[in-house]
């Protein structure tokens, strides 16, 4: 009875170290990450968006982005209908009963960008096991390193956006995503989508001016006459435009979910219409990383059992020894 | 500790080629062609991979799965070192040669799904390793804990070739390398179940949960137990033995007390965070999480009584249950409760699935070949003086 008594006494105790490791993370959580105070992003404005595709082919060209064959080969141009390993952008509509009316529910239309929205705390950077995501410092811009990428799709897996996509029809396939533009920026340049937008419904800039901005058109009153910019809007390389104002949603979304991203949007039709499900404030990368630091940091809890475990295997193996020996 | 007198393991012998072996070899042959095809052409040529489900059964059951159910060492290893259950000792060996092959083989099939393969050792490398990633975790461990079985297990080679002077010197050591393998296991199957964390609202709430590590630990340890009855089972079947009734019985006591520490922590945990609800409603999730909750249940009640423990139709089904209670939890948690949203689906391809069981395949006859021609398995005669 001694013997049971001790294998349940063990038995608890081993449990409760890693039930009390997994459930109280206080030790070692980590909040939401920071956004950098130079962090560049993109402002999508739906209403503003006239479904031209621009940006689309503009994408394509500056990332040298092969056809990706989504429309029969004979047709005149390929229209790729979501982003793949070989299409980083693509605009989606929203279409309702007869489809008559921009930015309306019933009866409407209305467009949506999807491409990464470079999260400030990024689910794809934590789950990379081999750092080929990373996000820059400074810029934030969520990059990818092909010679780094060991192809597990743990990226493709973990986006809550569902943006690192893996080309599957090649023996060397590589993930693809928006990189921001990021290899035109030493010429100069900036993303070649708010670059090509002729409305300005993709506006190029430094967050915090987006963010400023984005929170001016929720002020507007509907129909009132406003400045749209256009291209970047922290050196305005391009004309602005002046027109009403929408009936926005009074959303930002990107400000808060996921803990931020560097990509904000607004709409005139509810985000979950425009495939944009709500997700929680906190990220999911920091509540895996602060689970990961509680019962790997340091290497204190590992350690520890495996001390008590060589210390009691050592006594348990000596007496197999002996036992062994007769023979 | 009392002295147990166990009888010394020896090869069974027999022959090598049988109709059993020659179908395994044929599926291991099919699993190579098919695989040849998908490094010619990518994953894409042999698969349902799409950006919807990046993860297959490649992933799923020969890693996730096939590493559950390579526990059966760590299992007994604990019980019978760390818990100074001597009794179980001659389960020992045949335990850890099918966990050495389980997980040597996870190891090598993660080769096959990995996209950019040549790069893999990155993982491990300084520069290149992030230790932020789960996966990082997963792989440190899984590759120094192949390393660790190989060693608890170069004895039995040791044995058959006569380096006598090598055995000794890594018995010396041994009690480290045990203590080893069972810490490593219980980082690593932790660290499967904490991969989906980071998946956040993609893996619907019956499934995700931040006690998922001890969840999957738990269940591990569990069906590695469920994979000592299951197989010794099939290995007695198979050679003709008779079956180790005087050690499986109370193990699968033991079993069954790991399994209600499970349920109670399964059960502790939806009700905690309010998502029993949605195992109500109708939805194909609802219906898998039945499924799987039934396989993990029915051991309880196909071995209530110390008389239905000793029968060993009862054990073999109830260890097979639980092992597809444990299939199920990790195909669900991984497949069926991942949702990225509208327009994606994925079952696999018949070369995917004949990968996996070719995978299968070369496990079983790694340990046929073995436990016939290496000391493994008790010796027959000693056993119990039996006469056949």
């Amino acid at each position: 009875m001694a013997s049971r008594r001790d294998f349940l006494k063990r038995a608890l105790a081993g449990s409760a170290t890693v039930a009390t490791a997994t459930v109280c993370p206080q030790a070692s959580a980590r909040g939401n990450a920071e956004i950098s105070p130079d962090a560049v992003g993109l402002l999508f404005d739906s209403t503003l968006c006239i479904g031209c595709k621009a940006c689309v082919a503009a994408c394509k060209e500056a990332n040298g982005l092969p056809l990706d064959y989504a429309t029969p080969i004979e047709a005149a141009w390929d229209v790729p209908v979501d982003t793949t390993a070989r299409t980083f952008n693509v605009i989606k509509a929203y279409v309702d009963g007869s489809g008559m009316n921009k930015d309306q529910v019933k009866d409407g239309y209305a467009f949506m960008k999807s491409s990464c929205l470079h999260c400030v705390d990024p689910s794809c950077v934590s789950a990379c096991p081999v750092s080929a995501m990373t996000k820059d410092p400074v810029t934030g811009i969520v990059e990818y390193d092909a010679d780094a990428c060991i192809g597990c799709r743990y990226c493709v897996a973990a986006c809550p956006f569902g943006i690192p996509k893996y080309d599957y029809d090649s023996p060397t396939g590589k993930i693809g995503k928006c990189e921001l533009c990021r290899h035109r920026m030493p010429e100069g340049k900036y993303a070649a989508c708010a670059e090509v937008c002729p409305t300005g419904a993709t506006l190029y800039g430094k967050v915090s001016e987006l963010k400023a901005e984005a929170k001016r058109r929720l002020t507007l009153t509907p129909g009132t006459e406003t400045t749209w910019p256009r291209g970047n809007l922290s050196t305005g390389d391009q004309p602005s435009w002046n027109g009403p104002a929408p009936a926005y949603v009074p959303h930002i979304y990107g400000e808060k979910e996921v803990g931020g991203t560097q990509m904000l949007k607004l709409a005139a039709v509810p985000f979950e219409k425009l495939g944009h499900k709500p997700l929680p404030e906190r990220s999911f990368s920091s509540q895996s990383e602060t689970l990961q630091h509680t019962l790997y940091g340091g290497l204190v809890l590992p350690l520890a059992v495996l001390g008590a475990m060589t210390w009691v295997a050592k006594r348990n193996v000596k007496h197999d020894d002996e036992g062994a020996d007769h023979d | 500790m009392t002295n147990h007198a166990h009888a010394a393991p020896a090869p069974v012998g027999g022959r090598l080629l049988s109709p059993v072996t020659f179908v395994l070899g044929v599926l291991i042959l099919a699993a190579l062609a098919i695989l040849a095809v998908r490094f010619i052409y990518g994953l894409g040529a042999v698969t349902n991979l799409n950006d919807g489900y990046p993860w297959g059964i490649w992933v799923v059951a020969d890693v996730v799965i096939g590493s559950a159910f390579a526990c059966g060492g760590f299992s007994v290893a604990m019980l019978v070192y760390i818990f100074n259950k001597g009794e179980y000792h001659p389960l020992v060996r045949p335990a850890l040669l099918a966990s050495l092959f389980g997980y040597t083989l996870a190891g090598v099939g993660v080769l096959f799904d990995l996209g950019r393969w040549w790069n893999f050792w990155h993982i491990l490398a300084p520069g290149y390793a992030s230790p932020n990633s789960v996966m990082f975790e997963v792989a440190a461990c899984i590759s120094l804990y192949i390393v660790v079985m190989w060693i608890e297990f170069s004895p039995t080679f040791f044995e058959k070739w006569g380096m006598k002077n090598a055995k000794r010197k890594v018995n010396k050591a041994m009690f480290f390398f045990i203590a080893l393998g069972t810490v490593l296991p219980m980082m690593h199957q932790s660290s499967l179940g904490s991969l989906l964390v980071v998946f956040g609202t993609q893996i619907h709430p019956l499934w995700q949960t931040i006690v998922l590590p001890l969840i999957f630990l738990i269940s591990a340890i569990t069906i590695g137990y469920a994979v000592v009855l299951f197989e010794s089972c099939l290995a007695a079947a198979g050679y003709r033995r008779s079956i180790e009734m005087h050690l499986l019985t109370p193990l699968s006591k033991i079993m069954l007390g790991m399994l209600g520490v499970f349920m109670v922590l399964r059960f502790g945990d939806l009700v905690v965070r309010g998502a029993l609800g949605y195992a109500f409603e109708g939805s194909l999730q609802a219906v898998m999480f039945w499924l799987e909750t039934v396989c993990f249940v029915a051991p309880f009640v196909l071995l209530r009584s110390e008389a239905a423990r000793r029968n060993p139709a009862r054990l073999f089904v109830a260890g097979g249950l639980l092992m597809l209670g444990g299939v199920l939890l990790r195909i669900n948690a991984f497949l069926v409760g991942y949702d990225t949203g509208e327009g994606w689906s994925y079952f696999p391809s018949v070369p995917e699935m004949l990968v996996t069981f070719g995978m299968f395949a070369i496990e079983i006859l790694a340990y046929i070949v073995i436990t016939r021609r290496f000391p493994v398995l008790p010796r027959e005669d000693a056993a119990h003086g039996a006469a056949h």
